[in-house]
């Protein structure tokens, strides 16, 4: 299952008056009723709007992971260029470019951004709080195997880890090893195991 | 025309700009090698000011050894950080030697 951490103090990355009101919230309310008023913008294409944002999230993830695990060829467009072979999904990729990173037996991958927030939102949906804590952020690129540890993941030194900072307009996903027991699954039932943190590389067995 | 192609040896300038820089500061001065080309992109530092009829800029994926860029850490000498830099932020460097 998906879960989001709390490992240490993290620093509010919101804050919010007594009213539970946060500025740009206020602000944005706002402009909202304006344009509303003003018969620019309805209320529907708001949360219509809203609705496209929030829809991408780890199903969409586990089933280009499942196909990767089961269709050698499509493996192999995956890792050749990702956004190409996740749109053959049916799944609109709005960022420039995926990069899938592999892992194996002797390597591990871990995906950052320490300048903000870059996630391929739009097959991953929105990032997990954690990913764009500063803690995170920070900690991710200079003591990535500690955070692994307090995610639960203790790699062996013998493993090589590789940390991938997307600072500019790359976007990635980590295609984990698949399951031992690969061949007696079924696709759903594969999906079913993949969760966002192995997309992202804070967990690394599929069981 | 490309200036760098995979393994290259490569050093990360500190140009000390202002504004929205996508270079963070533990890369600048450190030395890594290409790990691939991204193709062109166009530069933030323009963008964020408004400006999109800059030029594309060429971006590389660059891989640096998490040991040289974190040197006071206990780093198994395999780990390794590969991070998105953008041609201007680069220079052409020699090999160190990798002293213990």
């Amino acid at each position: 299952m998906p879960h989001d951490h709390h490992h240490g103090e993290h620093e509010a990355i919101i804050t919010e008056d007594e009213a539970g009101n946060i500025e740009a919230q206020i602000i944005v309310d706002a402009l909202q009723d304006v344009l509303i008023a003003k018969g620019l913008l309805t209320a529907l294409e708001v949360t219509g709007a809203i609705a496209k944002l929030e829809s991408p999230g780890i199903h969409l993830g586990a089933k280009v992971i499942a196909k990767a695990w089961t269709d050698p060829a499509y493996h192999a467009r995956l890792l050749a260029d990702g956004r190409a072979a996740i749109q053959e999904l049916d799944i609109s990729v709005t960022e420039a470019s995926i990069i899938v990173v592999e892992n194996t037996p002797q390597v591990h991958n871990l995906v950052t951004c320490t300048l903000c927030s870059c996630y391929p939102r739009s097959i991953l949906g929105q990032p997990p709080s954690w990913y764009i804590s500063k803690a995170y952020r920070a900690r991710s690129v200079r003591e990535p195997r500690k955070v692994l540890a307090e995610f639960g993941l203790d790699l062996p030194e013998d493993t090589q880890l590789i940390v991938h900072d997307s600072n500019a307009d790359m976007r990635y996903l980590v295609l984990p090893e698949a399951p031992a027991d690969l061949q007696t699954r079924s696709i759903a039932d594969l999906e079913a195991l993949i969760s966002r943190d192995h997309l992202i590389g804070v967990t690394r067995a599929v069981t | 025309m490309k200036r760098f192609s995979d393994g290259d040896c490569v050093k990360v300038l500190a140009l000390g700009k202002e504004g929205h820089v996508r270079i963070p500061h533990y890369v600048r001065n450190q030395i890594g090698h290409i790990a691939g080309y991204c193709g062109t992109y166009l530069n933030p530092e323009d963008l964020a000011v408004g400006n999109t009829s800059g030029q594309a800029v060429d971006l590389y994926r660059v891989a640096f050894e998490q040991r040289q860029l974190w040197p006071n850490q206990p780093i198994p000498k395999h780990d390794m950080l590969v991070i998105e830099i953008y041609d201007h932020w680069l220079a052409p460097a020699q090999e160190t030697s990798d002293a213990p």
